[in-house]
């Protein structure tokens, strides 16, 4: 494994590592990390560094959608143009092209449901290139980032064994 | 009650006392644990669920379910270790119960049965139990914990019946390359010794593939060994392990099986089935993060001046601590509320050193190694 996958597989699960324990656990030296890091942000691997929030957790908390998005393209205008407009959205939190009975699946945050119903309402559906579109508010969240969202089990494992 | 004179002379344990100061105290972060700190697959547990749904909770055969032995039989293909699923494999109730009766089916009363030390600390009991008797050699620190011809010859080895291997080691994590192996399996062939090879670590190796002294000439006729699932598979509390042998080895030791035993448990054995159907990957990813683990802990040490080799294998890290083990894990208990093992429980050779077990998240290792080093710079 080279690298620079190393050093990715120890910061999509927990990217407050600092360099030094990165070395650690990798066996590099930590200038070998940093140009790891260096490389893979240049390289647009690594777009960000985002903390795995529950936000139900959160005092004054969002809500969060997803939207099932249909559009209908012609000679001018493709999937990355529609794309690309939806995206620059600060509403929008994720934004996918997929397979299936609609296009694009949005992930849209808000701080209240009229937000997000507003803005779909109101700048997603007048696109005309958006022919249809399904919102679905998320009622409980259990699992993101790959993060399962609980209090933790406690280890029950016997504090010494052989 | 009169007991019999076995169970009166079987000692207790000596890892007994730790777990005792450590259980006494709330606030401790253990690196004395010797088993996973993941859970099982969760396919593999949804199998179990599966099969009490469907009201699978009789007997299997005695062997285990054929449908485990073909699987197994299988799996161990990747390490060059043929046997034939109908004959050559037995399920059993954990690894420990295939080294039981591993011993029982092979030792005499009176036979001398070589065990390299430290090592796990089931084989002594196992042996007596056995009516064996336990001759010790004694791998170096100087030799990273690897078992050499050299040792074997000095320790009176030639004379034994029988040698007890254990590689990955716990506790030192120490592995042995074929080379290594080829040293040991010439002394097992020029001095007929039979070879109990108990390889339950051996999907965790990090950077080499696990080698086994029953892929050497001439070994897999004298060679039992014992592999299962509670480390690869974190599989713990399940209970279920196999032997791979010689026919004659296997019958004889289902024979011990079919009486004190009858089966492995059954549940266990749909969870086996499935994860060797389809958790490589969560395998996989398990010796990744063990491989992130072993890196730190092993610099970590280095780095406040316990001397620790690189360990190949397992889960546990085998730090030098430099005079008085027992005396280091007690007082580092009482200072620093951190719980690991001394190295002298594990037998001749481990004194003056650690087991530090890394099965537990990276969050608690950090924090345990700052303790330790904090308590290190205070001792000096």
């Amino acid at each position: 494994m080279d690298a620079e996958r190393e050093v990715l597989d120890v910061l999509a699960r927990n990217a407050r590592e600092d360099i030094d324990d990165i070395a650690a656990q990798t066996g590099l030296d930590a200038d070998a990390v940093a140009e790891a890091i260096a490389t893979l942000e240049a390289n647009h691997v690594v777009h960000g560094y985002q903390a795995v929030v529950d936000w139900d957790r959160v005092d004054e908390g969002k809500i969060r959608a997803v939207a099932e998005i249909n559009v209908e393209l012609d000679r001018e205008t493709g999937y990355d143009q529609v794309a690309d407009r939806i995206a620059k959205f600060p509403a929008v939190d994720a934004l996918h092209l997929v397979s299936g009975d609609y296009d694009f699946a949005v992930e849209v945050l808000g701080e209240t449901m009229q937000d997000v119903s507003r803005f779909i309402s109101e700048q997603v559906a007048p696109m005309p290139e958006v022919t249809q579109t399904v919102t679905h508010y998320i009622m409980e969240t259990y699992k993101d980032g790959g993060v399962r969202f609980e209090d933790g089990d406690d280890d029950d494992r016997l504090s010494v064994s052989p | 009650m009169r007991l019999s004179d076995r169970a009166r002379d079987l000692p207790e344990s000596g890892i007994r006392k730790f777990f005792e100061l450590a259980e006494a105290r709330d606030d401790v972060i253990s690196l004395g644990v010797g088993e996973p700190d993941f859970s099982a697959p969760w396919a593999a547990r949804t199998a179990a669920i599966d099969s009490l749904e469907r009201g699978k909770t009789s007997y299997t055969s005695n062997r285990g379910m054929a449908a485990l032995r073909e699987r197994i039989a299988a799996h161990h293909e990747r390490y060059d270790q043929p046997y034939d699923p109908t004959d050559e494999v037995l399920v059993t109730t954990g690894a420990s119960e295939a080294v039981d009766l591993a011993l029982r089916a092979l030792v005499d009363p009176g036979d001398t049965v070589a065990v390299h030390e430290p090592t796990y600390i089931s084989y002594g009991p196992g042996i007596e139990l056995a009516g064996g008797e336990r001759l010790t050699v004694p791998t170096l620190a100087a030799d990273d914990f690897v078992l050499t011809r050299e040792q074997l010859e000095a320790s009176g080895a030639a004379d034994a019946d029988l040698l007890v291997l254990c590689y990955p080691n716990n506790p030192t994590g120490a592995t042995m390359s074929d080379e290594a192996f080829a040293e040991v399996a010439a002394f097992c062939r020029d001095n007929d010794l039979r070879v109990i090879a108990d390889e339950i670590y051996a999907a965790l190796t990090y950077g080499t593939d696990h080698a086994s002294i029953a892929t050497q000439p001439g070994m897999r006729e004298r060679t039992v060994v014992i592999n299962g699932f509670s480390k690869a598979y974190a599989m713990t509390g399940l209970r279920l392990g196999y032997a791979l042998g010689p026919t004659d080895a296997i019958d004889a030791m289902n024979r011990i099986h079919q009486y004190t035993m009858l089966s492995a448990p059954t549940t266990p054995q749909y969870a086996a089935i499935e994860a060797l159907d389809s958790c490589d990957d969560e395998v996989a990813e398990m010796v990744g993060e063990y491989n992130r683990r072993r890196r730190l802990v092993v610099s970590r040490f280095n780095e406040m001046g316990l001397d620790t080799f690189e360990p190949g294998g397992a889960f546990y890290a085998f730090p030098n601590c430099g005079g008085d083990d027992e005396a280091f894990a007690e007082e580092l208990l009482e200072a620093q509320g951190v719980a690991v093992v001394p190295g002298s429980v594990f037998g001749a050779g481990g004194e003056g050193h650690l087991r530090v077990s890394y099965a537990t998240s990276m969050r608690e290792l950090k924090e345990a190694t700052d303790r330790i080093a904090t308590f290190v710079a205070d001792r000096e």
